[in-house]
């Protein structure tokens, strides 16, 4: 009886005296949003928290592109942060995320995104946070089934379990077809209140953004992350097998963004800008590649990535001159830049369009 | 009261958001921070930011294509 009352009097307690906190982790989808909103409606202090890989690169095209730099995209998680009323932490993770992207443990989806060991360090950072920020538990937005990879009813207990987070992960969304996390068993928050929501289907999302009045929405299910687009996924991979290892830096993952990526030799690529803004972007990166631009007619700027010879980057200038104003000229000249900033001027005939082989496209 | 600058050129959002963040934490209530930007993304994101951390944006002005911001840091 003694052990009742004082387990039932630490309950109340602790609910009368202490609010609890929360850690959300906020991806600017719907899904995140409403898990966070679930257990705000709850009283339970809630902060987001947004992990950025290098990947989540919705607005860079935008903040590149000529034409789309009028118009700007809003970042999605700071959007949502402020839609919920809720302080957002957003965490550089660009380096620690390497290891999960080049080993990842449960492999890759379709394309290069390992979205369950993502998962599994995204919960798993989370934790440390709220060790380090006195919060008492973490929210995700996972629905079983929503996914093809990270989110089926096996992968749950794994995420739990491989991030360390194991019983203070709660997932408001379909807490219900889980086993009570602590901060159910505590009475933190009431699990009568959560859902069972399971399977593809957008429409139990739907309704509850309805009932919380959320209209303006991100578009759900895939997000923002580059890898797991099958063209971005291609250029990784070139990169890597041309390269001879499995690297990159944060550079090498905005440059795959941009422009054409043109290899007609395993020693080398060609990034052609494909407009004003694309070339104006490639120009903070004179300093790091050998650049190339026509000299006598109008056109893109070009980095090489890789070591050229003399002749490659004749090649790499017949290329160029292709995209430029010159295209139909006999002759082309083409300014030749090395890293640290020697000129050379070369004469090229551009390529007519057959030429450009297909699978050199990458 | 300080008054810092942070040089967030050829960073894509949310890196200067992120940089400012990061300074932010190290500077005091009443501090101003200059963030001098390239994306113009900025103008829309670290207002945002601010506003949902409690810090006031004094000035956000466009200068010669670089998008600059001054806030003061809040509680």
């Amino acid at each position: 009886m003694t052990q009742f009352l004082n387990k039932h009097f630490k309950h109340n307690n602790s609910i009368m005296s202490e609010q609890r906190k929360a850690a959300a982790l906020i991806s600017g989808g719907l899904d995140s949003m409403l898990a966070a909103k679930v257990i705000i409606e709850q009283g339970v202090h809630v902060e987001g928290i947004n992990f950025f890989t290098g990947f989540c690169v919705e607005g860079h095209t935008h903040a590149i592109r000529e034409r789309d730099r009028a118009q700007p995209k809003r970042n999605n998680s700071l959007w949502a942060a402020e839609q919920l009323g809720i302080k957002l932490h957003i965490v550089d993770v660009i380096d620690e995320y390497k290891d999960v992207l080049i080993n990842p443990k449960y492999g890759y989806g379709s394309n290069m995104n390992p979205c369950l060991d993502c998962k599994i360090f995204m919960v798993n950072k989370a934790k440390q946070w709220i060790q380090e920020n006195g919060f008492d538990f973490i929210i995700t937005g996972e629905v079983i089934g929503q996914r093809p990879m990270s989110q089926r009813k096996q992968t749950m207990p794994i995420i739990a379990r491989e991030s360390g987070a194991d019983d203070l992960l709660l997932r408001p969304l379909c807490a219900r077809n889980l086993p009570e996390t602590l901060p159910e068993r505590e009475g933190w928050v009431d699990r009568a209140k959560l859902f069972g929501f399971s399977g593809r289907s957008r429409k139990p999302q739907m309704e509850l953004a309805q009932q919380f009045d959320f209209v303006d929405y991100a578009q759900p299910a895939g997000g923002c992350c580059f890898l797991t687009d099958e063209s971005y996924s291609a250029k990784l991979v070139d990169l890597w097998q041309n390269r001879g290892t499995k690297d990159y830096e944060l550079d090498d993952v905005m440059l795959l963004k941009v422009g054409r990526h043109i290899r007609p030799k395993s020693n080398f690529k060609v990034i052609v800008a494909r407009e004003e803004g694309e070339s104006r972007f490639l120009e903070g990166y004179k300093k790091e590649f050998t650049s190339l631009i026509s000299s006598s007619h109008s056109g893109p700027l070009a980095l090489i990535d890789g070591e050229p010879t003399d002749e490659d980057l004749a090649l790499a200038g017949r290329i160029i001159a292709r995209y430029g104003q010159g295209r139909d000229a006999e002759k082309v000249d083409i300014l030749v830049r090395s890293q640290k900033g020697l000129e050379q001027t070369i004469q090229v005939s551009p390529f007519a369009p057959d030429q450009i082989a297909e699978e050199w496209f990458v | 009261m300080s008054r810092e600058t942070l040089n967030a050129r050829r960073l894509l959002c949310p890196l200067p958001v992120i940089r400012t963040q990061d300074r932010v934490k190290q500077m005091n209530v009443g501090d101003h921070l200059e963030v001098i930007c390239t994306d113009p993304g900025v103008m829309q994101d670290i207002p945002t930011w601010c506003r949902i951390n409690g810090h006031t944006i004094l000035e956000a002005k466009t200068e010669d294509g670089e998008y600059i911001i001054v806030l003061e840091v809040g509680e």
